[in-house]
């Protein structure tokens, strides 16, 4: 049986750690604010990029031989896996969903005899990683848009990405990331970005009138400056995607956090007050039979 | 009412501006672009320079923006230019000039030094920009 000095630390713990609790949730709910509106205000971009590439491909893509990143290196040996999670923790499932859905990527590409690289992005999944998979990370990147996320984060990503890309490193990449659903459910997403897929059903879609395009200087050499510039976009998007999800799982886990330790002190108050009126009930007791004997 | 084309600034980050202007001019890889609304559809590359708006009439330029490259799409009615990076001309020309010349050096260098292509493209865009930046503090606007 503890003391009732136990029990009285026990709660006031307990109460302190409500309080971290309760205010990280406000936190993350107004930088999740934050991070929707950001995503919002990324959209029209990748929408009227998506819309050019739309145009150019359906134009390029007739003579085969396009740009490498879209056509590809025509070997799919080596994949490298851009994985996305957060530089902390206290966010529930956020980074070991991540985490758990790269080791069974892993675990499928080498199974089929393919050599898996990893570029990490955030510190929780590449510490992680690289416990298991020391030898397989090869990039990783730390503390990406601590304050506030910006477009040069994703072009740092995007940059090293290509670099390897041109020195054949690897032939496939595909991004694995939180999308944003709404605050309280992320889902994990496998989002192939290298070889780029044109997005075709896109361009079809918008026929109703499809203006014949000039391009200057050419189709080919727009393509191939626009086609790193996506890759950029696309990361950017992730990110936002990634970020927006981190702050709604962290909101819910310490939503989840601050009712327990709620539960927790009203239970231990309850066992207080027990063992306290125990305690005046054994001195009461204790006083009436002494003066009785007397 | 003279015709008038939409005209669109988007940068990763956000929309910038969409306004129904009688002109824009924008920096094409090739060379000044002018767009009037009915211009034929194009798609072109845009190298570091100024886009000159005229939502007034034809011959006062209203808005000076600074853009470092991008790419632009002309429709008949509509203009949207996807930069990477976007300003007001005025803010720009308040930078420091040795900042700038000190930026050129030293992106011009990291050319001559790098490594990979990407780099190296990477490091001559850098430049561009601020050759681009440095030319417009010496010109005298409006």
């Amino acid at each position: 049986m503890p003391s009732l000095k136990d029990i009285r630390n026990r709660i006031a713990s307990v109460k302190s750690t409500q309080k971290i609790t309760s205010a990280l949730k406000l936190v993350a709910a107004s930088k999740l604010r934050r991070a929707q509106e950001q995503v919002e205000a990324g959209r029209p971009y990748a929408e009227r990029m998506g819309r050019m590439l739309g145009s150019l491909a359906a134009n390029v893509a007739a003579g085969a031989g396009g740009p490498r990143l879209m056509a590809g290196t025509g070997s799919d040996k080596v994949h490298l896996l851009v994985v996305m999670t957060a530089d902390r923790g206290l966010a529930g499932g956020f980074n070991s969903s991540i985490v758990r859905a790269t080791k069974r990527s892993i675990v499928q590409l080498q199974g089929e005899g393919k050599t898996v690289k990893l570029l990490t992005v955030g510190r929780k999944g590449r510490d992680v990683l690289r416990r298991e998979f020391p030898t397989l990370i090869v990039a990783s990147f730390e503390e990406v848009g601590k304050r506030r996320l910006s477009f040069a984060d994703a072009d740092r990503v995007a940059t090293k990405i290509l670099e390897m890309f041109e020195a054949g490193e690897f032939d496939v990449a595909t991004m694995i990331f939180n999308k944003f659903k709404s605050a309280i459910t992320q889902v994990v997403t496998h989002q192939q970005i290298v070889p780029f897929a044109a997005p075709e059903a896109q361009a079809a879609a918008s026929t109703e009138a499809k203006p014949v395009y000039e391009f200057e200087p050419s189709e080919e050499s727009i393509l191939a400056d626009l086609l790193p510039r996506n890759l950029a976009v696309q990361i950017y998007s992730a990110l936002l995607d990634s970020a927006a999800s981190f702050f709604g799982a962290q909101m819910t886990a310490m939503d989840n956090a601050t009712r327990n330790a709620g539960d927790m002190i009203k239970k231990l108050t309850l066992v207080y007050n027990r063992t306290r009126q125990a305690s005046i009930t054994k001195e009461l007791i204790e006083i009436i039979s002494g003066a009785e004997a007397v | 009412m003279v015709d008038k084309v939409e005209f669109e600034l988007v940068s990763p980050e956000k929309l910038l501006v969409s306004q129904p202007v009688f002109m824009v001019v924008v920096p094409s890889a090739d060379g000044m672009l002018g767009v009037l609304p009915d211009h034929a559809p194009m798609i072109v590359t845009i190298k570091p320079g100024v886009i000159d708006v005229y939502d007034n009439d034809m011959t006062t330029i209203s808005r000076r923006i600074f853009v470092a490259g991008g790419f632009c799409e002309v429709t008949g009615r509509r203009v949207t230019v996807l930069a990477e990076e976007a300003g007001d001309v005025d803010t720009l020309r308040g930078l420091d000039r040795a900042a700038l010349e000190s930026a050129l050096q030293a992106a011009r260098a990291e050319a001559d030094a790098a490594q990979s292509e990407t780099e190296r493209k990477a490091a001559e865009q850098k430049a561009a920009v601020a050759q681009a930046k440095l030319d417009l503090q010496g010109t005298v606007l409006h």
